[in-house]
């Protein structure tokens, strides 16, 4: 068990090391969250002026919750773009040769994730209470939203890791963060569900995403809604696609 | 004399020393064009993806038409100017990239050996660029249609926002065009389009500047120039022929193109010095 762990912590420091030194990594990932809260909380704030638009703590709390989780999920597809770099460059399958656990390139690259989201998190948090967020629920269900981001970073960086390892090429990118990023817009971002029509709507209501997205809101209003049911999606989907990169890293193994 | 210019996946034959500065745009045009279009793979993703934002911001949006004072009823209407401008960013990131692979490959450092002139170079360099927003121009627009936007201003429209549209995408063509030439890298141009997605962030995209809440974004929006091409496009579709919107919107792009092109033609001057 030291064994992966040494592996881990050693993938995890490289991630979070190559991140903070090199801005042409760092500084995308922190700007993009932030310019959508500014987006979002700042251009489309009269949306919540549209008749039934019921969010106590105002739109830019509602917006918040998207942008954080949003990050998240980002901070996980970035992690992602690192490992079909590293593959690109001949460094993973070095990396492979020197690993006792390989399990543990996989845990390393998702803690580097995490190290990576904690950061973009943090100053997307600052960001919206300097913009005049308003917090009403308990320092329990912040943490309850804190959680609902960390498990979103980890299976969102679980899923680019596969398709990092299946693909081992930087063209994988799109391919990456595609998914991630439609899943997220097809949930309701601009305004609750109830206020969605067509067939957004109804794509809307079968997306996992929107339960997480509720859930976060509902907490940081106070008024928590869906909460076990975002946790228990975000389990099985930590299961899939934990199998997923599992699997894609025994692709690359047998690619040698 | 002729000299061939082997280029990797294309070849072009140099024009020769008389050949007239047209003459020398259309060879390095043609070699644009051609190498555009066999990267067919990465020109899907720029091309797609403004199309699937406007699919989804137009449906998840469309609460935004119950706003008092919205401009029409349909969502759809309102946002089918931002694909255009999205799409003409894209171009400019694939003409820099393109112009930057020249340089970064030494293509460049050939051709100063050669009698070809830097404009035509430079010109034809966005060739690829230019074809490549007329093509998402008419996606754009036959996408919108088939979406249920309607165009106010008809058929005459259609044509005047085509012209619109392309005008706008060379004119980001050549502003990648001069990134590529200032930082010769194709790493460096694609590190500047997140700065150009924050002016489209930044502008009336989504709301009317009148309907804004914040009135720092509304400001920041009113200064940014960004606002006036998605507005004149805009026009178009919900007003018909409103002159300012349009002399705005043909004025900002054709500024950005003239003072891309001025600065790119001095930078192009030092890629190609001739010593």
């Amino acid at each position: 068990m030291s064994r992966f762990f040494n592996v881990a912590r050693g993938v995890a420091w490289r991630s979070i090391h190559n991140t903070l030194v090199n801005p042409a990594i760092l500084v995308p990932s922190i700007v993009f969250p932030l310019f959508f809260l500014i987006a979002f909380a700042g251009g489309l704030s009269r949306i919540s002026d549209v008749p039934n638009f019921h969010y106590p703590p105002g739109y830019t709390s509602f917006q918040f919750v998207f942008v954080f989780l949003q990050s998240a999920a980002f901070g996980g597809v970035f992690t992602g773009f690192a490992v079909a770099r590293d593959f690109d460059s001949g460094f993973a399958r070095r990396l492979m040769l020197s690993a006792p656990r390989r399990s543990g390139i996989i845990a390393g690259y998702a803690l580097g994730a995490l190290m990576r989201w904690a950061l973009t998190g943090t100053v997307v948090t600052i960001a919206a209470v300097i913009a005049g967020m308003n917090v009403y629920g308990s320092p329990a269900q912040l943490i309850g939203l804190l959680g609902l981001g960390i498990a979103m970073n980890a299976v969102a960086v679980l899923w680019a890791c596969g398709v990092a390892m299946f693909l081992r090429t930087e063209q994988a990118g799109a391919l990456i963060q595609m998914p991630v990023f439609i899943l997220l817009f097809l949930a309701p971002v601009y305004v609750p569900i109830t206020l969605l029509e067509g067939w957004i709507h109804d794509v809307a209501r079968l997306n996992p995403v929107t339960a997480v997205l509720e859930a976060g809101r509902g907490l940081l209003a106070g008024s928590p809604v869906k909460v076990a049911l975002a946790f228990s999606g975000l389990l099985v989907a930590g299961l899939i696609m934990g199998t997923f990169a599992r699997l894609g890293l025994a692709s690359a193994e047998k690619a040698g | 004399m002729a000299v061939d210019v082997a280029t990797g996946a294309a070849s072009i034959r140099a024009p020769r020393p008389t050949a007239s500065l047209l003459e020398q745009t259309l060879a390095v045009g043609r070699r644009s064009v051609v190498r555009t279009s066999r990267q067919r793979a990465l020109l899907i993703f720029p091309m797609v993806f403004p199309l699937i934002l406007f699919a989804i911001n137009g449906s998840a949006l469309s609460a935004a038409t119950k706003i008092p004072k919205f401009p029409t009823d349909n969502y759809r209407d309102f946002l089918i100017a931002m694909p255009f401008i999205q799409g003409a960013m894209f171009v400019s990131i694939t003409a820099g990239v393109d112009l930057a692979r020249d340089i970064e490959s030494g293509f460049m450092n050939r051709l100063a050996m050669t009698p070809l002139r830097g404009e035509a170079l430079l010109v034809g360099q966005l060739g690829g660029a230019l074809v490549l927003g007329v093509i998402q121009s008419i996606v754009y627009l036959l996408v919108g249609l088939a979406t249920g936007v309607t165009l106010v201003s008809g058929v005459g429209g259609a044509l005047v926002l085509l012209i619109l549209s392309v005008l706008i995408s060379f004119g980001f063509a050549s502003l990648g065009g001069l990134l590529a030439l200032r930082f010769g890298t194709g790493e460096a141009v694609q590190g500047i389009f997140p700065l150009l997605f924050v002016t489209l962030f930044l502008s009336s995209s989504s709301l009317p500047r009148n309907l804004i809440k914040a009135d720092w974004f509304r400001e920041v929006a009113t200064y940014n120039p960004v606002s006036y091409l998605l507005e004149s496009i805009r026009s178009l579709v919900i007003t018909g022929w409103d002159a300012q919107a349009l002399i705005l919107g043909f004025g900002f792009a054709t500024v950005l193109l003239v003072v891309s092109l001025a600065f790119s033609q001095a930078a192009m001057r030092s890629r190609l010095a001739r010593r």
